[in-house]
């Protein structure tokens, strides 16, 4: 009889740490091969985009000129339209998809129905963007002449539809950030005597908070980048225009519009266009998670 | 089943349970409970695991309304009014009747904010700095926490959070505190201020403990109230209340046989 402390502690089998070791470098590799993309991809764009940065400078940023012909261009207008049709777009689809999140999340409803409206929510985030772009056009523009001054496409039926499409994305995350919300933290909410209300507001929101503005800012992403849809309702004018009802554009759309004729010094003023887009998305990636992790730490 | 009643109806009782049937869906979970909750007494409910002694603890404060299958015959009155009725409002219940957890579950707000949530819901008029400042100091937290008051609920250590999470029951002024387990998730140190604090409440609270610790029960608990399980002929586990009396008559004297082997640790 050998003693615990003579014993010695066994090898594992040589098969096992092999494993572990190939294990480790397929993580290592796979995590590297994204960043790699993506730096790829800014790289090359950035390349593409350098005669249009040499040519035009940062005052490509503030000029809403866009023009083939004697090769001027500036994006102030595409700039504009991507930050204001986002924008008017999470402002109505924030405080419904917040709605939506909180009526799925609580037991409002049957348990049937509850499950039926959650996948048809999730369904509206699988509807291509070309179909909603189709239904803009035939639904919602002629819709929106009769009750207000718009005369076609125009920036107002591009937000809303582009509210549409990210509703999905703000109400299922915000969902799921309910849910996960510590059963325990609404037992004592309701144990000290507080209403559903009280409850769901002073303190499921407030502890789901860093999930749900997760989720706005990836909804924001979305509606930054969207095109097709956009494209078809914005009516692609790069005259500078505060009016709701008037013709705008956005990067995208721009991109999309006029890739395919696109030659020369305007390719490079396009890609001059994608770098300014992908630097707005990231700048806002980043906003979202200096945010999530302040309200973290709160 | 109720021994010794002359005892415990000297005092007078605050809950009282009336031939209580509690299912959950068509699983008859507790059986037939007749009990008198004393006033300003400790009475801790102990028993084997699934013999309900939750789920009885959460129908004092019809904490049990949030579960939809949840469903109660018989009648709890609370000073004589039932509970149950029509027209009582399980939010104003709570109010009254407060709640400790198993799990420390403090708000993800500040310790101060934790303090003054039941009473800003409540409409409280007076100085918040006071009520937090008094509510710690009745929970034996103050001298541990009052530096860092804006600091989150939930940095501080299981203890300090569990009697965080009494502080914001008793910030309430309730009349009774439930507590289930408060102290599974605690160390002996923490347990042993628990236990404390419970001998100092029950001058102005009455207070019912759930526990596993037979040591703990018969430390802090006047009464204790042992439950068991039955299986049905059916083969479903059925809870009832097997013996209720004084803590040293449960433990040194018992009538029934299950509880003299459950409390001395001989049991199945
Ligand atoms: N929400 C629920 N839905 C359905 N059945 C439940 C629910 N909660 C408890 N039960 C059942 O009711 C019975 C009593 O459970 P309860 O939690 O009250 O037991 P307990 O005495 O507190 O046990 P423990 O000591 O393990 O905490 C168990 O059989 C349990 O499975
Ligand atoms: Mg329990």
């Amino acid at each position: 009889m050998t003693s615990i402390s003579e014993r010695r502690l066994e090898q594992r089998p040589p098969l096992e740490k092999i494993m572990d070791t190939v294990f480790l470098w397929a993580a290592r590799i796979s995590a590297l091969a994204i960043a790699g993309v993506l730096i790829w991809i800014i790289t090359l764009v950035f390349i593409q985009a350098l005669p249009a940065i040499g040519q035009f400078g940062l005052g490509f940023l503030f000029k809403s000129t866009w023009n083939p012909v004697r090769d001027e261009y500036g994006i102030l207008t595409p700039i504009y339209g991507t930050i204001v049709s986002s924008l008017i777009a999470l402002l109505i689809s924030v405080p419904i998809g917040l709605g939506v999140s909180i009526v799925l999340s609580e037991d409002y409803l049957p348990t049937q129905i509850q499950r039926i409206l959650v996948f048809l929510v999730e369904l509206l985030a699988a509807i291509p963007s070309v179909v909603y772009g189709l239904w803009g056009v035939f639904v919602l523009i002629p819709f929106l002449r009769e009750i207000t001054p718009l005369k076609g496409p125009s920036m107002l039926p591009a937000a809303l539809i582009l509210s549409v499409m990210i509703l999905p994305t703000i109400s299922a995350i915000a969902r799921d950030a309910l849910i996960n919300v510590d059963i325990g933290v609404r037992q004592a909410a309701v144990g000290l005597g507080a209403t559903r209300w009280e409850t769901i507001l002073l303190v499921i929101l407030p502890a789901a908070s860093s999930g749900i503005i997760g989720g706005i800012m990836l909804a924001l992403g979305r509606a930054l980048g969207e095109t097709m849809a956009v494209t078809m309702l914005i009516g692609n004018s790069n005259q500078l225009n505060v009016s709701l009802f008037q013709p705008s554009n956005t990067i995208s759309s721009l991109l999309a519009n006029q890739f395919a004729e696109a030659s020369g010094l305007q390719v490079s003023a396009l890609m001059y266009a994608a770098l300014v887009l992908a630097i707005i998305t990231l700048v806002v990636n980043m906003l979202a998670q200096i945010v999530v992790t302040q309200l973290q730490k709160i | 089943m109720l021994s010794s009643e002359d005892t415990i109806n000297q005092t007078q009782a605050v809950l009282n349970a009336e031939n209580v049937d509690i299912y959950y869906g068509d699983f008859l979970a507790l059986k037939g409970i007749y009990m008198e909750i004393p006033k300003n007494k400790v009475t801790a409910f102990i028993g084997p695991s699934g013999c309900g002694k939750s789920t009885l603890l959460r129908c004092y404060n019809r904490l049990n309304d949030l579960i939809p299958v949840f469903k109660l015959n018989g009648k709890i009155t609370y000073h004589g009014q039932n509970l149950y009725d029509q027209d009582v409002d399980p939010v104003q219940v709570r109010r009254r009747i407060g709640m400790v957890f198993q799990k420390p579950n403090p708000f993800p707000k500040s310790i101060y904010e934790n303090i003054t949530f039941g009473a800003k819901i409540n409409g409280f008029k007076g100085d918040f700095d006071q009520l937090v400042e008094e509510s710690l100091r009745g929970a034996a937290l103050w001298e541990e926490v009052k530096d860092k008051l804006k600091q989150n609920g939930m940095s501080i250590s299981g203890g300090q959070q569990q009697r965080l999470c009494i502080a914001r029951t008793i910030a309430l002024k309730p009349d009774v505190i439930l507590m289930d387990e408060p102290c599974a998730a605690l160390d002996p140190i923490s347990t042993l201020k628990v236990e404390e604090l419970i001998h100092q409440l029950k001058e102005e609270y009455t207070i019912i403990i759930v526990t596993h610790n037979m040591q703990q029960a018969a430390r802090v608990a006047d009464y204790t109230g042992f439950f068991n399980v039955r299986v049905t002929e059916e083969g479903k586990r059925q809870g009832y209340l097997a013996e209720h009396d004084l803590t040293e008559v449960i433990f040194q004297n018992p009538k029934e046989e299950a509880t003299k082997q459950y409390v001395s640790g001989r049991f199945g």
